[in-house]
């Protein structure tokens, strides 16, 4: 069993050490499509945690019986079920947000941070360990995720979670929204930002001149 | 990894198990949970008519306002009658991709708004007013083609059978930001106290470039030609005489209810 230290590293790290997005540039599209509003990135954000995790522990637990000619199809079938489910789910449980985040809870099938923590985590590690890191991931890309729909809901629709923080001038307040901001091509220039930031302070993180 | 693991046998067993499996699960929840899904698409579609019938409704309680304001009918597309019908037969009517209601398939002529086939029956709403007893308005379901597919709607005409009083594209895969802008309700309180039909039953109301707000005539969404295209043809279709035509004119000498 892996030390406490170890654990932590690998639950902990992928926030901001050795995030998905910010450092890997993986699952981009998803944060462009679903960061219009805080509501559908918080579900989003849960289903990927959801399937990273689980998708990370079933495919540790078989990891040993997995011919490695059919491995990537056999990490397929597991994300793909695993996907349905949550998709099931949020159509019983919360079908506004389903209706909204429509194919994009489908398409976590095919973003690379699950595909990526299967194939380069899971494989080779422990169920437990292959456990804390799929959540650990499923954190990082919910941190930035949640940071971009911050700027974008409140900036770009004057509010947080669909409340009313900035009274928009089109209803009698002040404040006119920023029409880029609703568009999923603002969440390049956020991504952008979050990214220089976390290398001002994580200077390691930074590339190389060539 | 060991040699064994990469024999056919070994490969089969491990692949075939696991799709067992995950069937097995996908398919469970699936099953359970049709019931909530299926309750919830019936909500969706009851705040989909208050919508169009534009009543005003607390988000939690349309269900209740549903019962109160709204009355479900069978519309028999070729003898033009109503029917009150079982709730399965409503739902049947509901769900208008349904195979076993087609009564014909429309020929190229009169098919302008793209539906192909021209079911059976069709559902046919009643909202009452807050007295539960007039008649406030009627709301038709209608649909067209628009660029990327099917744009479904349900039509709201006041109780003349001729005004225009709410319209609401409730299902449509049109370009979000250009199309997508049937949507928006300020785009569709355009439509509002326009004539559908003349006494006559001429179609009146148009989707234009330039309209003129004066006439009957409704402003086309600005880069999206073939989307307000189709809204056009949806409304010279659905309001002919093909379509709901005989019935608006039932309804305007008031032999329907």
């Amino acid at each position: 069993m892996a030390s406490a230290k170890e654990m932590k590293q690998v639950l902990f790290g992928p926030i901001f050490a050795n995030n998905p997005i910010a450092l890997q540039i993986l699952g981009v599209c998803s944060a462009l499509a679903v960061t219009g509003s805080l509501d559908n990135t918080l579900v989003m954000c849960l289903a990927l945690t959801f399937v990273t995790a689980l998708s990370n522990f079933s495919i540790s637990l078989i990891r040993n019986h997995i011919p490695s000619s059919v491995r990537i199809i056999v990490q397929m079938t597991i994300i793909a079920s695993l996907v349905i489910v949550v998709d099931q789910v949020l159509q019983a449980y919360a079908y506004d947000i389903a209706q909204e985040l429509s194919v994009f809870v489908g398409l976590i099938i095919t973003n690379c941070i699950v595909m990526g923590r299967a194939e380069a985590f899971a494989m080779k590690e422990p169920p437990g360990m292959a456990l804390l890191d799929g959540i650990g991931n499923g954190l990082g890309y919910s941190v930035v995720l949640l940071t971009v729909a911050f700027f974008r809901e409140l900036f770009g629709s004057g509010s947080l979670f669909g409340l009313q923080i900035l009274p928009l001038a089109t209803e009698g307040g002040w404040y006119t929204p920023v029409g880029l901001l609703v568009l999923p091509p603002s969440a390049f220039f956020i991504i952008g930002g979050f990214i220089w930031v976390l290398r001002t302070f994580r200077t390691e993180q930074v590339e190389a001149k060539e | 990894m060991s040699k064994k693991n990469e024999s056919t046998s070994k490969t089969f067993i491990v692949v075939i198990a696991l799709c067992l499996v995950c069937s097995i699960i996908v398919s469970g929840a699936a099953v359970g949970l049709k019931d909530r899904q299926e309750a919830n698409a019936a909500l969706a579609m009851q705040r989909n008519v208050l919508q169009a019938a534009r009543i005003d409704f607390p988000s939690g309680e349309a269900a209740g306002i549903y019962a109160e304001r709204i009355r479900e009918y069978r519309l028999n597309m070729e003898t033009y009658e109503l029917t009150s019908a079982s709730e399965e037969e409503l739902a049947a009517a509901a769900d208008t991709e349904s195979q076993g209601d087609v009564a014909r398939r429309l020929s190229a002529d009169e098919d302008v708004a793209g539906v192909r086939d021209l079911e059976q029956h069709t559902m046919f709403y009643v909202a009452l007013g807050e007295d539960g007893e007039s008649v406030e308005s009627y709301i038709l379901p209608i649909r067209g083609a628009g660029l990327w597919g099917m744009m479904y709607a349900l039509l709201a005409l006041e109780s003349d059978g001729q005004t225009i009083a709410g319209l609401n594209f409730y299902d449509h895969s049109e370009t979000p930001g250009l199309g997508g802008e049937i949507q928006n309700p300020r785009w569709v309180s355009n439509f509002e106290g326009k004539q559908a039909v003349d006494s006559q039953g001429n179609v009146e109301i148009r989707v234009t470039k330039g309209a003129n707000p004066q006439d009957n005539e409704v402003d086309a969404l600005s880069g999206a030609t073939i989307t307000s295209n189709g809204v056009d043809n949806t409304f010279q279709f659905w309001l002919s005489d093909t379509a709901y035509g005989p019935f608006l004119q039932k309804l305007r000498e008031g032999e329907v209810l």
